[in-house]
């Protein structure tokens, strides 16, 4: 069975996470073994941005040690086999050139995406 | 053989319609006699939460008996009842580290902890997944 | 030729993305899917005759099933005799019957 993932919430509590939990849960149905792609779409296309930098949360003496790193765990996530597809047209609505990106993206246009899910058993939009 | 079917929840109670439609979903494949798994994810590991409790409404001017707040956890509890009389399935597994972050451990009767891959073999082995996501 | 449940929970109102959904459905038609876009909670607030109904009735003479949840109606206070055309109102238990088919089932 081969399963497309979709992520369009961004930044939804990944600073008390220290991830995004559907990026997350795809590593660990990776590591399952499972057959699944992820798209990004919406606002979450942001997380292929290279430059993020979430580091330095402090609450009086409780400093957080693990920020999320969200483009890297997608690129983590692609060296285990994933493939990682971004809305082009997302990006261009909020100005991210495609050199800001992490390598090995995917690009998809809003228009194809009904083409994108038929090669996909199933389709997950978390 | 009887269909399966899976679903995957994000929400906590209380917070928005989604939860309440997950649910009503599954009390209608389970009158159908279709076997459901259920994991729970994120917020959602509070669904069946044993601590839920009632409190009575003096907005409405209602006692606690009077106005009867709904617990998801009963909502629960009385679909697997449901499941348990018409022979089919309902298996419900909480993701155990969403689980351990939030507190969440103290869940009703028939809910056991898990992980994502037990929700990669839930859809593996059902006719159909569905995933309720967050927002 | 594959089916499609498309499930949507929002509302184009307050979500612009969600027209954006109507759109992937007619698309997925085009592609030669059978699809169904079945709405619920909030996604039921576009169905009276208004500003945004023409884009589900647009999406139903495109070829797409454009059902609404009789509960998300009622709970509304939306007269399922009184829908924009192209919009039927129909139990939640159609989900289950699509969900049992097999359809490729999206919740959005």
């Amino acid at each position: 069975m081969k399963v497309l993932n979709i992520v369009e919430a961004a930044y939804r509590g990944t600073l008390e996470e220290q991830d995004d939990t559907i990026v997350w849960i795809c590593h660990a149905m990776k590591g399952a073994s499972a057959d699944i792609d992820v798209l990004l779409r919406g606002n979450a296309v942001n997380y292929a941005v290279k430059a993020q930098d979430a580091s330095g949360l402090c609450f009086g003496a409780a400093r957080q040690t693990q920020p999320p790193q969200l483009a890297n765990d997608l690129v983590k996530l692609k060296g285990k086999g994933a493939k990682i597809f971004v809305v082009d047209d997302a990006l261009r609505e909020r100005g991210i050139e495609p050199s800001e990106l992490i390598e090995g993206v995917d690009f998809v246009s809003r228009d194809k995406l009904a083409k994108l899910f038929g090669d996909y058993d199933q389709v997950w939009h978390w | 053989m009887a269909t399966t079917l899976t679903f995957a929840l994000m929400d906590a109670p209380y917070e928005n319609a989604r939860s309440t439609t997950a649910l009503r979903l599954i009390d209608l494949a389970v009158k159908r006699g279709v076997n459901v798994n259920v994991f729970a994810y994120e917020g959602a590991v509070y669904l069946p939460f044993a601590k839920q409790a009632q409190h009575p409404n003096a907005v409405h001017g209602r006692s606690v008996e009077e106005e009867n707040h709904p617990l998801p956890r009963a909502w629960i509890a009385a679909l697997m009842k449901e499941a348990t009389a018409k022979g089919v399935k309902l298996e419900w597994v909480n993701c155990g580290l969403c689980v351990d972050e939030r507190g969440a451990a103290e869940a009703i009767e028939g809910v056991r902890r898990g992980s994502p891959a037990d929700f990669w073999n839930f859809a593996q082995n059902s006719d159909n997944t569905l995933v309720i996501g967050t927002k | 030729m594959a089916k499609y449940l498309l499930i949507e929970s929002r509302d184009p109102f307050e979500n612009n993305i969600v027209a954006r959904q109507y759109d992937l459905a007619v698309n997925l038609v085009k592609e030669g899917n059978q699809v169904t876009l079945f709405l619920v909670q909030n996604g039921v607030l576009p169905v009276r005759p208004g500003n945004l109904s023409s884009l589900l009735t647009n999406a139903a003479k495109a070829g797409v099933e454009v059902l609404a949840d009789d509960f998300s109606l009622r709970e509304r206070g939306i007269a399922a005799a009184k829908l924009a055309p192209g919009i039927k109102a129909v139990p939640l238990s159609i989900v289950i019957d699509q969900l049992a088919e097999g359809r490729k089932a999206i919740w959005h």
